[in-house]
């Protein structure tokens, strides 16, 4: 029996296909303006018998195809579980969203925090100012300096943040050196949603945010733990949502 | 609404234009939010009447107690001792603080981050939508945070000085004790001499009992809620706690009486407003000044149950009863005045009792989790919050804690996490 996850994020839309409880397919599309052409367009060649769906526009599965739905705090942690079985500690960085969440021995939702409204240290800031230094978003994880060279961001708004480096740059200071400075800010602010939670191993790094290497070992120095992140980061809420229907 | 009220604005010095889209937006958002709701009690109906009249029949009521040469007396916060108003035949009305409007205008006074509430009584009062207000005789404000006693000042100048400010103290010791007892006593001065009257011991009792009935109603309301299922939503219940600013007190205790009757028969058939098993949730925290249904909305659309509110739009207005075998005018305003001292406002310093009060409810109410509520930029519930979840945590019952304000940009965000929150307390919401 072919099984779907979808996970309608504000940036990607990605989905899972399971066959017999084996991932077969994963595909990643940006959302753009019309998140219901894409979703159809990846559930029309598969055609999964059973489907849930997660993340931001969940809703829009919901009131058009009547498809369940679960929170992506849930759906991250059941797929981080199933590919970490000692998941305790989560952090997932999303396009505008950052959430870390506690799960018991059996992988339950234990306690969770998220960002409040704005974009502060989620992927969209980090897509602007790679934006703003001149970088693609892929590579900027790989373009930062090891050590902080002395700078440090005061906002962590978007907006403000964006200014600040911009009078960086007017003052000559080396782009990997306030890419150095805007890496740790995110990890900063992760860091205060972080310390509201009992950490614990093993702590797992989800989401598009988790393919920048920077913030990876950012986060291990920080927190003197070993971070581990799958190979396709971007799939555990989808694959989450797969998983839940396939048990419901 | 039953009749053209447009001369009767006009004369209020309504802004027409922008008061009828306040009424198609609040219209809307009724019908959204309240009409389509399922099950809902017979007795709703006079309280959906209420909204229907908000700003007509009942401004109407009010300027025929003006006619009466009654005053009215425009209030803020449950602190108010309303019974004095009573006594002195004044019209006591929670002044329209709930909605996102002239904001705009709002911040030519006071700065952005200013938490919704101030903002709402500031713009409501500039853009010319609220028909209380300007009804008014006097305006009684409070020195519960620093914002609202600021805005105040500002608030003052803006109504031509209709504004009196009583002194909340911020400790409940004796010197507090003290000093709201006096407050409460100048209070009693400031509304005779304004009414031109004496409070007589007879009004005094008279008023204590109309007071003390609609608390008595209000708690009855709140006991039903504990039964599962709930013979009410919690969207309908904040509503009744709402319109109790506003209403006349003894049509309003007999309407909410009549409506627990009806409840009280749901109960004894075991029916409810939604199926059994669902999550039941306390909300706690900053006031829900009418129109705002934010989080109720959000909640009760996950298919969980809010069951309680501990809140001065809630328990912190009705949980305390006045004890009124009082036998002379001076020990019934001593009686009043220590009968607020024990709301437990987190304005106080320190406020142990507050925690109390919510873990009694959540016990009382069958409550599977908190969510805890503070308007953004409220700051006394904003901290109070991490004491909150400590003490809630140590007893083992799950808690979210929720800072917003009225506008609806962070709809995606809360639901999120409220639902998250539901999943997480293990009964499952969506699925």
């Amino acid at each position: 029996m072919k099984i779907g996850g979808i996970d309608i994020g504000s940036r990607y839309i990605k989905y899972v296909l399971l066959e017999n409880s084996r991932l077969i397919d994963f595909q990643r599309k940006e959302t753009g303006y019309n998140p219901m052409s894409v979703c159809g367009e990846l559930l029309e060649s598969s055609k999964p018998e059973k489907l849930v769906a997660t993340g931001y526009g969940r809703y829009l599965l919901e009131i058009y195809k009547n498809t369940k739905t679960i929170t992506e705090i849930k759906a991250v942690a059941l797929g981080a579980k199933a590919v970490f079985p000692n998941a305790k500690t989560i952090i997932d960085i999303g396009g505008q969203d950052t959430k870390v969440i506690s799960l018991n021995d059996k992988g339950d939702v234990t306690n969770f925090e998220m960002n409040d409204r704005c974009a502060a240290g989620t992927g969209k800031f980090l897509e602007i100012m790679a934006k703003t230094l001149g970088y693609d978003l892929e590579i900027f994880g790989q373009h930062c300096l090891d050590k902080n060279a002395g700078i440090k961001l005061n906002s962590l708004c978007t907006v403000f943040a964006e200014s600040e480096v911009i009078s960086l740059i007017t003052k000559g200071e080396k782009r990997e050196a306030i890419s150095h400075a805007l890496h740790d800010s995110i990890v900063s602010r992760v860091m205060s949603l972080l310390k509201r939670l009992e950490i614990k191993d093993d702590l797992i790094f989800t989401g598009g945010c988790a393919t920048n290497a920077c913030l990876k070992s950012m986060f291990e120095e920080r927190l003197q733990r070993k971070v581990l992140v799958h190979d396709n980061p971007y799939l555990q809420a989808a694959h989450g949502a797969a998983l839940y229907a396939m048990d419901s | 609404m039953t009749k053209d009220y447009k001369q009767m604005w006009n004369n209020l010095d309504i802004n027409l234009e922008a008061h009828d889209g306040l009424l198609a937006v609040l219209s809307d958002a009724y019908q959204n939010i309240y009409l389509s709701q399922h099950n809902r009690p017979e007795g709703m109906k006079y309280f959906d009447f209420v909204i229907s009249e908000v700003h007509g029949l009942r401004i109407e009521e009010i300027l025929e107690a003006k006619k009466e040469r009654r005053k009215v007396i425009g209030t803020f916060c449950v602190y108010v001792p309303e019974e004095i108003i009573l006594a002195l035949d004044g019209v006591c009305i929670g002044l329209c603080a709930g909605a996102d409007v002239g904001s705009d205008e709002a911040e030519k006074f006071i700065p952005r981050n200013t938490c919704a509430l101030i903002k709402a009584f500031m713009g409501f009062k500039l853009a010319g939508l609220c028909p209380y207000i300007q009804t008014t005789d006097l305006i009684v404000g409070e020195t519960t945070c620093d914002g609202k006693k600021k805005a105040y000042e500002i608030f003052d100048e803006i109504t031509g000085g209709k504004m009196y400010v009583m002194e909340i103290p911020n400790m409940k010791g004796e010197d507090g004790r003290t000093l709201w007892r006096n407050e409460v006593k100048r209070f009693a001065k400031k509304l005779e001499a304004i009414t031109g009257k004496m409070i007589a011991l007879e009004k005094l009792n008279e008023a204590s009992k109309i007071v003390n009935a609609r608390r008595k109603a209000l708690q009855r309301l709140s006991l039903l809620r504990s039964f599962e299922p709930s013979p009410i939503s919690g969207l309908d219940a904040l509503l009744i706690n709402q319109v109790s600013f506003y209403d006349d007190p003894v049509r309003f205790t007999a309407k909410v009486s009549e409506l627990c009757d009806e409840l009280d028969e749901r109960v004894k058939d075991g029916s409810g407003v939604s199926k059994k098993g669902i999550p039941r949730i306390l909300v706690s925290g900053s006031p829900m000044a009418v129109p705002n249904w934010k989080l109720h909305a959000i909640i009760e659309g996950s298919g969980a149950a809010v069951v309680g509110e501990e809140s001065c739009v809630g328990e912190r207005n009705f949980g305390v009863i006045l004890d009124d075998g009082f036998s002379s005018v001076e020990e019934g305003i001593e009686k009043i005045a220590d009968r607020y001292m024990n709301i437990h406002c987190a304005c106080f310093t320190p406020n142990d009792e507050r925690l109390s009060d919510i873990l009694d409810m959540a016990k009382r109410l069958k409550a599977d989790g908190i969510i805890h509520y503070a308007i953004q930029f409220c700051t006394p519930y904003m901290l109070e919050a991490f004491k909150a979840k400590k003490a809630l945590d140590n007893k083992g019952i799950p808690f979210l804690r929720i800072e917003t304000d009225y506008s609806m940009e962070d709809m995606g965000q809360l639901k999120t996490r409220i639902e998250a929150f539901l999943e997480m307390i293990g009964k499952g919401v969506r699925v």
